[in-house]
Formats: C-alpha cells, structure tokens, sequence
C-alpha cells in the first residue's frame, strides 16, 4: 500500500474528505447527514491516511488518543441534554440562538452540539478500533 | 408486497440460524452480521410498506402535505444498524485476538476456561 | 403507515408545556450522571491515579441521586421524564416507578462497594485499560435499562451495558477470558438480537414503544392479536439474558474468568437487569398473557433451580460454584413471576434485591478467598479461618442468606415465594423452592467447611492482616444483608407496594399521561 501514485493522493484525499465529514455533520439538521455519518467519512480518512503513512503518524497527526476524543464527544453530548435544567423544559429538549458574528446570523443551537458529540464519539471510538486492527494487521 | 419481505426475513433468518450453529467462531460472526440484517428488515416490513414519499416537509409548510412513509421504523433501524455495527466490531477484534491467542477458531477446541480432568470434589470432610 | 396530516398542524398539543419539577430530573439525571462521570474518566487518560477518586465519588452521587429518587417515589408515586418536551407515545419517556427506583438503588449500591473493592483489585494496567470508565458506563447502561419507560430505549440501554460489560470481561486479555468472552459475547448478543426480534413484532402489532401506551393498548387488542406469541418471545430473550435454564450456558462458562470485581459487578448486576425486564413487560405490559405462561414459566424456574444448585454442588472451583448458585437463584425469581399476584411478584423482586447484596458479596469473598489462599479451588484451599477469623464470619453470614436461611435477607423473600405458591395450589413449586434451599445450604456448606473450616498447612496463631479496602466492601454488603433480615419491614412495605403498582399499573399510566390521553 505505499505505492507512490497511493502516497501522493492519499493527503489530498484525506483532508478532502475531513472537510466532507464536517459539511455532513452540519447540514444533518434538516437534511441528509449527521454526526454518525460524518464521523464514519472521518475515521475513513484517518484509515486512508494510516495505509499511506503508517499508524504512528495518524496518531501524532490527531495528537489527542482516540478514546480521549470519544469521552470528549459523550461528554458534549450528555452536556447537551443536561443544558435544558437552566431553561426549565425537559431533557433533551433542543434550545437555538442565533448570535451575529460578522454580520451572518448563526443558527447555534443544543442540537447540533449533540450531533457534534456523536460525531466525535463515532471518530474516537470506530477510529480507535480501525486504528489497532491497521496497526496489528501489518504491512 | 409484506408477504414477499416476510419470505426474504425468512431466508435471511434461515442463512442466520445455519451459520449461527457452525462450529466456528468467524461463521458464527457472520450469522450474527446476518442475523442483524434481517432483524432490520422484520422491523422495517414491521412498520407497513408503503410506496409513499420520504418524510419529509417541504418549504413552506408545517407539517406533512401527503401520505409519507412511516419514519419511526426507520429511525429504529438506524438506531439497530449503529449498534450491530460496533458489536461487529467488537467481536470481530474478539475473534481475531481469540484466533491468534488460543490458535483455533474452533468452538470445540475453546475450553480454555472450562476445568480439565478436575477431580471429583472432596466428599468427605 | 401513511399518515395525512393538516398542512398548518398545530404543534402546541404535541409539546409539554408545563415545566419540569426539579424532583422529575431524578429521573433522568442517574443516566446523565454516569455518563458525564464516565466521559470525563475517559478524556483523563494520562492521570490514571486520579480514576479511583474520581470514580468512587461519582458512585457515591449516584447512590445519593437514587436514594432521594426512591424516596421521592415512594412518596410520590411514578414520576416521569419526556425527552424533548414531545408527549408520550411520541417522545422517548424515562419513568421511575417503586420496582425501577429500588433496583436503582441496589445497582449503584453494589456498584460503590464494589469501586471501592477494585483499589485492591485493579492494578495500574487494569486502570490504564479503562476499568473505571467502563464501570461507569456500566452503570450508565444498568441505571438507564431499570429507568427508562420505553421498550426499544430498554433495547438501547441493554446494549450499553452489553458492550461495557464486553470490555470489563476481556480486561487482562488472559486466554481464560477470551475464551470466556467470546462464549459471553456471542450467546448474550444472540440475547439482545431475540429481544429487537420481540420489539419489532411488538410495534408491528401495536403500533407504539412507550410502555404506559403498551399496557393501556394491549387491553383491546387482546382477542385479535397474538400477544401470547409476544410474550413468549420476550420471555425466551429475557430468560436469557437472566441465564433461565435452558438457556444458562453462558454463564457458568464465563463468570469465573474476569478479575473478581468484574465477576462480582455481573454476578449482582447483569441477570437481575433481565430478571427486572422480565417482571416489567410480563406483569406489568402482558398479565393475562403472563397467565397463560405461568405453567412455562414455573417449570423453568424450577429446572433453573434445581440445575443450577446441581451444578454448583458438582464445581470445585470458588467461582463457579458462585456462578451456579446465581443460576440458581434466577429460578427462584422465575417461580415468582411464574405464580404472580402480590406475594409472587413481590418475592421476585425482593429476591433479586436480595441476590445483588449477596452473591455480590460471596464474590468479594472468593477474591478474598484466593489471595488469602492463593488458591481457587476448595480442593486445595483450607485453613482460612485460622488465617483471618472475620473475613471468615462474614463470609458463613453470605452463606447463610444465600441458603435463605434467618435472619439474613435470603429468608422472607422464600418465606414470601413459598407462601405465593402454596396459596395458588402449586405445592410441587413450593417443595422445589425449599428443596432448592435446602440444597444450597448443602453447598455453601461444603463450601465453608472445606475451605475455611478444614486445618490447613498454615501455622495456627498467625492472622494475615486484610486492608479495609478489601474487607469495607463485604463488611458492608453483609451488614445490608443482616440489616434487612432483622428489619424487613420498610422495604417489605415498598415491595408490596412496587408489586401492586405493577399489578396495577394505573399510577404508572397516569404519570406519563398527565391529562389523559392527548
């Protein structure tokens, strides 16, 4: 797999499809997508990028251990749902602002910081297995 | 068109069962991959088939305009597809270190923690 | 099914208005706490000397949520949190009754005793691997499976805690527990799948999830669908999930491989969460149905007891003996589904209340048992009484109220049991019930004379000293144990009252549809 065609494309392709990833996981409110699927494009293109260059570099390449961005996106999630106590409706209940920030409204809101948890549970979790089988698979 | 879903569940469930009672473990995970499919495809012939539209509300609107397909099977499914893919992976990782660790994929052979020759207990004291 | 809705709906009748009572968040909030806690311990990787505290704080704030949950509902009655501010059926409901608050309660009391167990249990590799985390999430998956008021929600929380236990199992990565997990892992998915099967058919058939929507649906459609193929199919998965004979392989075959802690977290936790589910689909969602089973049931629940006890008196090893004796008390708990009404239902649940404390309690105790003997079988293990006399009372009191015998906690559940039995005619289950005891006594017996009664090689005078980490943890259970056999009145009155809210379960209904029906 270190063929020089696949190690020339394989950055490109990468980061290509992070950015994919993340325009999934933001237009899942209303359409098609979300952090599930998004973080499945993700943990396929830190695969991608550990068949060109090898697991370590992956690992060095996220810097945090994939089960640390898990717990971080359970943790989001969890806050997510618990942020509804301060505004008095039930669990889970979705809460929007829309703060200005240079001049463009952006619609912020409980919900999309639950499915940015899901993304990266998704990410730490399924790319902490995929990560070890590449690493014990060999070369 | 529920009688011809309820024969593919059918052949899906068959193909399960049959794996499921090989001797070993890499069938058995591929009868429980299966197994998960069809249970999928039991809930989704489960909620009604329809040929209607996705559900999903135009502009404008506020609600549904026409008859749409029943989203909640499908919101079950994916809920059901999530969790049979991690346990895949899961055991799929099992397998292969229960492989490379004990040296058989073979259920027989696995009785590593089952006792040995053991002795009948004491019976006296 | 199609649905044609009026394009301009008015959402307003689908949204709780009203909001929520600082006491509802208790309902919710044992979920959110384990999972918070357990996020936290898996984002702090690299100080693991932290985890212990961590976790064993987190496991005290949860007894703290449960125990003020289980007052407010005994009080208050059934308490109920939507999700989303969308209505039931509608939306995803967490409702906390009397039998889901105590079985709470119990689950985050032996998960505390048992957090403190592992300071001397789990090294700094078994920390490293995440047992604390996964203990968490444990807890997450237990706390939200006995809460939680909606039947493919009760499908998504036995996962959790199905994947959390796969991970507690293969901690070590020693052979032994590979092989015991892949025997556990498979046969408990194989578990699960059968129930998704059960709850496919079940919104097929009645077109909705929510379990107060179940129980108020199933009572007219009782002629024309085929609730008795439903509840048959439920029975089979959650039997064994709670390792009912015929379908109890799994368990002896892998309990005794993981570190004891993990041995003593499933032997209290995990079949009683299929015991609980058991109790709630078939006396709560399905009791004519339920009628209609009892003849199976019953026969299962004496073949489990009776093939369990059989079992355990045939092992040498401490664990496994444990591992058939839980089988065994499953049994117990089936016979009084099986028979039913207040004094078979009640003495189900008080049993399963009862085997948390205990059989958490006797696992402890074989820990304790092979580092003091450096041995796990009773052939070779002797002595201990001389080594260490307390640890050796309190172990003799778990044996006694494991063999149900006064005036430990096993007694009145029997009493309870043999009583509901006698009452409906079925004196053979009722003989089964004692004879059941009366041979775990012969077991626990055996179990106490060899190992800690026989003379060992040891030199007699010398008492080995046991950290109170190690010997807390059992003093506690047992205490528990002897606590509620001297006094059972409170959480007598609790259970009658959790078995006739089952029973009967308007309160229930009523809490998760305020206004009636919308």
């Amino acid at each position: 797999m270190k063929s020089v065609i696949f190690r020339t494309v394989a950055p490109v392709l990468t980061s290509l499809m992070a950015l994919f990833s993340i325009f999934v996981l933001l237009r899942g409110h209303n359409e098609p997508g979300g952090g599930f699927i998004g973080g499945l494009i993700a943990v396929s293109a830190l695969a991608i990028y550990g068949m060109a260059y090898g697991v370590e570099t992956v690992r060095r390449a996220i810097f945090f251990h994939p089960m640390a961005i898990a717990g971080a996106g359970l943790l989001a999630a969890t806050l997510a749902g618990l942020i509804s106590i301060f505004a008095r409706v039930p669990f889970m209940t979705g809460l929007w602002i829309y703060p200005a920030i240079l001049g463009l409204e952006v619609p912020l809101s409980t919900v999309l910081l639950f499915d940015a948890g899901v993304y990266l549970v998704v990410v730490g979790a399924i790319g902490s297995i995929a990560l070890s089988l590449e690493e014990r698979g060999g070369e | 068109m529920e009688a011809w879903f309820a024969l593919l569940v059918g052949i899906f469930f068959t193909v399960a069962v049959y794996l499921l009672l090989s001797k070993f473990i890499i069938r058995v995970l591929l009868g429980v991959a299966i197994l998960g499919n069809a249970v999928n495809l039991l809930i989704f012939a489960g909620g009604r088939l329809t040929r209607d539209v996705p559900p999903i509300i135009p502009d404008g609107a506020e609600a549904l305009v026409a008859p749409a397909a029943n989203a909640l099977p499908q919101a079950l499914i994916l809920t059901a597809i999530v969790i049979s893919f991690s346990f895949f992976a899961f055991l799929l990782v099992l397998s292969w270190r229960a492989y490379k660790d004990l040296a058989t994929d073979n259920t027989d052979e696995m009785r590593v923690a089952e006792p040995v020759d053991e002795p009948v207990p004491p019976l006296g004291y | 099914m199609a649905a044609s809705i009026a394009p301009s709906a008015d959402l307003s009748t689908a949204l709780v208005h009203a909001p929520p009572t600082a006491a509802a968040w208790l309902v919710i909030l044992p979920v959110a706490w384990c999972l918070a806690v357990g996020a936290l311990l898996v984002m702090l990787r690299r100080p693991i000397a932290l985890h212990p505290t961590i976790a064993i704080v987190g496991l005290a704030g949860l007894v703290l949520i449960d125990g003020l949950l289980l007052r407010e509902v005994a009080e208050n009655g059934p308490m109920t949190m939507v999700m989303g501010r969308w209505l039931p059926p509608f939306g995803i409901a967490f409702t906390a009754d009397l039998t889901g608050a105590l079985f709470a309660l119990a689950a985050a009391i032996v998960a505390l005793v048992a957090g403190v167990f592992s300071l001397a249990d789990i090294n700094d590799s078994g920390r490293r691997y995440g047992f604390y985390p996964l203990l968490m999430l444990l807890m997450a998956g237990v706390s939200g499976a006995f809460l939680t008021g909606d039947i493919f929600n009760l499908y998504v929380w036995f996962e959790v805690l199905l994947i959390s236990s796969f991970g507690l199992l293969v901690l070590g990565s020693e052979p032994e527990q590979i092989d015991g997990t892949v025997k556990y892992g498979f046969l408990n998915l194989v578990a699960t799948t059968l129930f998704l099967i059960a709850t496919g058919y079940l919104y097929a058939v009645l077109g909705t999830l929510n379990m107060a929507d179940i129980a108020r649906k199933a009572e007219g459609l009782r002629d024309s669908a085929p609730l008795v193929t439903l509840a048959g199919l439920f029975m089979l998965a959650f039997a064994m999930k709670a390792a009912a004979f015929p379908v109890n392989f799994w368990l002896p075959a892998s309990y005794h491989t993981p570190r004891v802690v993990v041995s003593a977290l499933f032997g209290g936790l995990l079949t009683k969460v299929g015991v609980y589910a058991l109790v709630r689909v078939m006396v709560m969602l399905f009791p004519v149905e339920r009628e209609e089973l009892s003849f199976v049931l019953a026969v299962a629940g004496a073949l489990t007891m009776i093939v369990g006890v059989l079992g355990a008196l045939a092992q040498t090893d401490f664990r496994r003996i444990l591992g058939y004796l839980i089988v065994s008390g499953i049994g117990s708990m089936l016979a009084g589904i099986a028979v039913g009404g207040p004094g078979g239902t009640g003495g189900a649940i008080f049993y399963a209340l009862h085997s948390m404390l205990v059989m958490t309690g006797l696992y402890f105790a074989s820990g304790i048992a092979l580092r003091l003997g450096a041995s796990s079988s009773i052939d070779t293990l002797a002595g201990l009484y001389r080594r260490h006399a307390g640890f050796a009372a309190l172990t003799l009191m778990l044996c006694f109220a494991v063999s149900g015998l006064p005036p430990f906690s096993g007694f009145w559940p029997k009493v309870m049991l043999v009583k509901a039995a006698l009452d409906i005619g079925a004196w053979w289950l009722a003989a089964t019930l004692l004879l059941a005891g009366f041979l775990t006594t012969i077991v626990t017996g055996r179990l106490f004379l060899l190992a800690f009664w026989r003379e060992g090689a040891h030199a007699a005078g010398e008492v080995e000293a046991l950290s109170p980490a190690t010997l807390g943890p059992l003093a506690v259970l047992t205490g528990l144990t002897l606590l509620i056999g001297l006094y059972p009145e409170p959480l007598l009155v609790m259970i009658q009252n959790a078995a006739a809210g089952l029973a009967e379960p308007s309160g229930y209904v009523d809490s998760v549809f305020p206004g009636g029906r919308p």
